[in-house]
């Protein structure tokens, strides 16, 4: 048993490998430059241009060579400080996973008390109701303007951009757990006569513990995927300002050395919630 | 201008009609004098003159003393009892600012130049400054990061701050413009696939990007296809786009050109996606474009800091007007902590010969200059435009709101005290495409034209 399971491991990683070699191939073949076609330049225009103007065609995009070199230039020197605009990747990052943090973690503390109101009182639940329905489809960027012009400070704005993005898949999540944990338990405790925080703590919140953790697993990636935008339209540091940064450049290589970052952290964030659900599944 | 307290025979005690402390015959060779080339000199000469007259207050004994001795020994003498360099030293920081910390707002573009070049090359911290200059993602973002006050100045297009002041596209505040940054620097880039299309006749349907509402560019590019009979907001589409976005939608051809600006134009071309239709001083030769801009209260709050940034400011605009620098200028903002962008593509915007993209190399040494007076002339002629398209519903002063955010008396005086020669407000000629506009007549200006929304 256990050397089938080894060997499709084994033939599902020397397919993932394969499929990369493909990618990387034809991309490589593709971003050739096409050799001179257009007319001979003038030496003097031609040394004014980028190579591919001087022969008439368009800049080309790099080839994956060109971006392991970016890469790996990047990633033996992340924390460089070359002045206020010009900050290592390593620093990037950081500043962008510590917006997320902090405004994933004050939606946290909001969006489980109130989950845990809304799960419990049928009521409060329907009085709420228009408004998550309406608010939660919003795209998170759309608060931006409405954040820069009443919080008037754009990191705050940036975090606050986090924060609403956060909070519905938490917000609706816990209620649904707190709603939906076992009849027989909540009338074992009444039986026992334990007090209603009690039930809440020692009952509802374990029960529901897995459906919450799912949330928050959906809402940091949610406010992952959200920060990168946010900080293109806001700049100033993050890794959402270095693509900006070097969108201005038109430098490819760059962009995309920043998009592989991106995923790698993203894949990080949600093993780690992941391997938190994990820790609080009960078996039914 | 000073009159030269150096020269013994110079005619004392007749003023200029332009009001400024000289004889009327003297004034176009004073207001032309040739400022001492060097920086350094001419502090020097400022402060001697300032020292000289302290030391004696009567003309005639000034006059007397340095007919006995000379100038130069009338100086050594001085200096013997009074610490002229440190005095110097002195003038050239100016009042202690009350806020030495300060940060500036840039958009990457070769406009802000003596903004972003007063950084590296040292112009603040001449002023005692700490200046930290913040690379920002668009003009929507800097005006709301300036309004709350997160930058203490900022460089804005020149509209803007007309714009803030009056109320339209964001609530009034007071702001102020107390110097331009460049004129002209601007041009038309289209698509290459256009490149047989040069007559505006044939452009019904273009998309066009222009980097903001409140933008020089927006108003030269409806100007220019209105008076080739062009409906701006009905025959081809404008849309707001950032600067640094222009290139990557033209190369995806999601608009067909724009005007915009530097070093967006050569950029294009630098990557063989566009080419330069026309520069925008072949439509305004001279036009304002971006400027340096400053709340009303920050100015007022802290008038030392606010006059040695200015003087800051002044200085780099004056270094950057110089033809020899701008290679070193170009070498300076390149780095991806300014504009980053190739230096190629910079040095050819900033000394003016470049890659047209249709494979000639052309030469124009004024297609970017750098001259910081703010004319009020420039503000109504951009608030007629306003009227003109429709963004300013409500009749105005025009004159009286130019006077206001336009400081060019600040500036004159900031000028004279730097010992260079600022310019006589009110002459000022403005011709774009061959029609003169006349200030004094905004609303005739208006109304004169055959396209407009008002």
């Amino acid at each position: 048993m256990t050397a089938l399971k080894n060997s499709l491991g084994l033939r599902a990683a020397l397919l993932s490998l394969l499929i990369f070699a493909a990618i990387v191939g034809l991309w490589q073949i593709a971003a050739q430059p096409p050799a001179a076609s257009g007319p001979a330049v003038d030496p003097e225009y031609a040394k004014r241009v980028g190579a591919a103007a001087a022969t008439g065609s368009k800049s080309a995009m790099p080839t994956p060579a060109d971006i392991g070199v970016t890469i790996w230039k990047h990633l033996t020197d992340p924390f460089y400080v070359r002045g206020t605009n010009d900050k290592g990747i390593g620093i990037q990052l950081a500043y962008s996973l510590g917006r997320v943090l902090l405004g994933f973690g004050l939606a946290a503390l909001a969006a489980v008390p109130l989950g845990f109101l809304i799960g419990m009182s049928p009521l409060v639940y329907r009085a709420l109701d228009p408004f998550i329905q309406i608010l939660k489809p919003v795209s998170p960027l759309a608060w931006m303007p409405l954040a820069l012009y009443t919080i008037k400070d754009s990191a705050i704005s940036s975090i606050f951009v986090i924060f609403i993005c956060s909070v519905w898949p938490m917000l609706i999540n816990t209620a649904f757990g707190v709603a939906s944990v076992r009849r027989e338990w909540l009338n074992v405790a009444r039986t026992l006569e334990v007090g209603p925080f009690r039930t809440a703590f020692k009952v509802i919140l374990p029960a529901a513990a897995p459906t919450i953790m799912t949330g928050m697993r959906i809402s940091i990636g949610i406010a992952w995927l959200v920060i990168v935008a946010a900080e293109m339209l806001v700049g100033g540091t993050g890794i959402g300002y270095f693509v900006w940064n070097e969108w201005n450049n038109l430098s490819i290589a760059n962009i995309v050395t920043a998009i592989l970052l991106i995923g790698v952290v993203g894949l990080l964030l949600d093993q780690g919630l992941a391997w938190l659900t994990k820790l609080v599944t009960y078996p039914e | 201008m000073f009159k030269d307290p150096f020269d013994p025979k110079a005619l004392l005690g007749r003023r200029c009609g332009c009001g400024g402390d000289h004889a009327a015959a003297d004034h176009d060779r004073l207001t032309a004098t040739t400022v001492p080339a060097a920086e350094e000199q001419r502090w020097t000469r400022v402060v001697d003159a300032a020292v000289l007259r302290a030391v004696f207050p009567v003309d005639a004994q000034r006059r007397l003393f340095l007919k006995k001795v000379g100038a130069a020994t009338a100086m050594a003498a001085i200096s013997s009892v009074f610490p002229l360099s440190a005095a110097r030293e002195a003038f050239a920081q100016g009042g202690a600012p009350e806020k030495k910390d300060l940060k500036v707002g840039f958009i990457p573009i070769t406009c802000a130049t003596p903004i972003i070049m007063a950084h590296p090359m040292g112009f603040y911290s001449k002023q005692g400054l700490n200046v930290e200059v913040v690379k920002t993602a668009g003009w929507a973002v800097i005006r709301d990061k300036s309004l709350a006050k997160e930058y203490d100045a900022s460089h804005m297009l020149s509209p803007m701050p007309l714009a803030i002041s009056l109320g339209i596209g964001s609530n009034p505040v007071p702001w102020t413009m107390p110097a331009i940054e460049n004129i002209n620097g601007q041009a038309i880039t289209l698509a290459v696939k256009h490149k047989d299309k040069r007559d505006p006749k044939d452009w019904k349907g273009f998309r066009f990007a222009v980097p903001f509402d409140f933008s020089m560019h927006n108003y030269l590019l409806r100007y220019y296809v209105a008076e080739h009979g062009l409906d701006p907001d009905k025959d081809i589409q404008i849309r707001s786009v950032p600067p640094p976005e222009m290139v990557a939608n033209l190369r995806a051809d999601n608009i067909d050109g724009f005007l915009g600006p530097d070093p967006f134009n050569q950029r294009a071309v630098f990557d063989g996606v566009g080419f330069i239709h026309l520069l925008t001083k072949e439509l305004w030769d001279g036009h304002p474009c971006c400027a340096f801009t400053v709340s009303k209260e920050f100015a007022t709050q802290n008038p030392n800091a606010y006059r040695a940034l200015l003087k800051a400011i002044i200085d780099a605009t004056a270094y950057a007007s110089k033809q020899e620098n701008r290679k070193e200028i170009a070498k300076a903002i390149a780095p991806a902590n300014y504009l980053n962008q190739p230096e190629t593509v910079l040095e050819q915007i900033l000394t003016g010969t470049y890659a047209d993209g249709l494979g000639a190399v052309k030469k124009d040494p004024n297609r970017i200059d750098f001259d910081p007076f703010p004319w009020n002339q420039f503000a109504i002629w951009i608030m007629t435009q306003m009227k003109r398209w429709g963004q300013l519903k409500a009749d105005i002063d025009y004159a009286k709101v130019a006077s206001e955010v336009y400081l060019a008396t600040d500036t004159a005086n900031m000028m004279k005290e730097m010992g260079l020669t600022p310019p006589d407000p009110s002459k000022k000629t403005i011709v774009v495409m061959g029609k003169a506009f006349d200030p004094a007549k905004p609303n005739e200006y208006v109304e004169s034209f055959a396209i407009k929304r008002s």
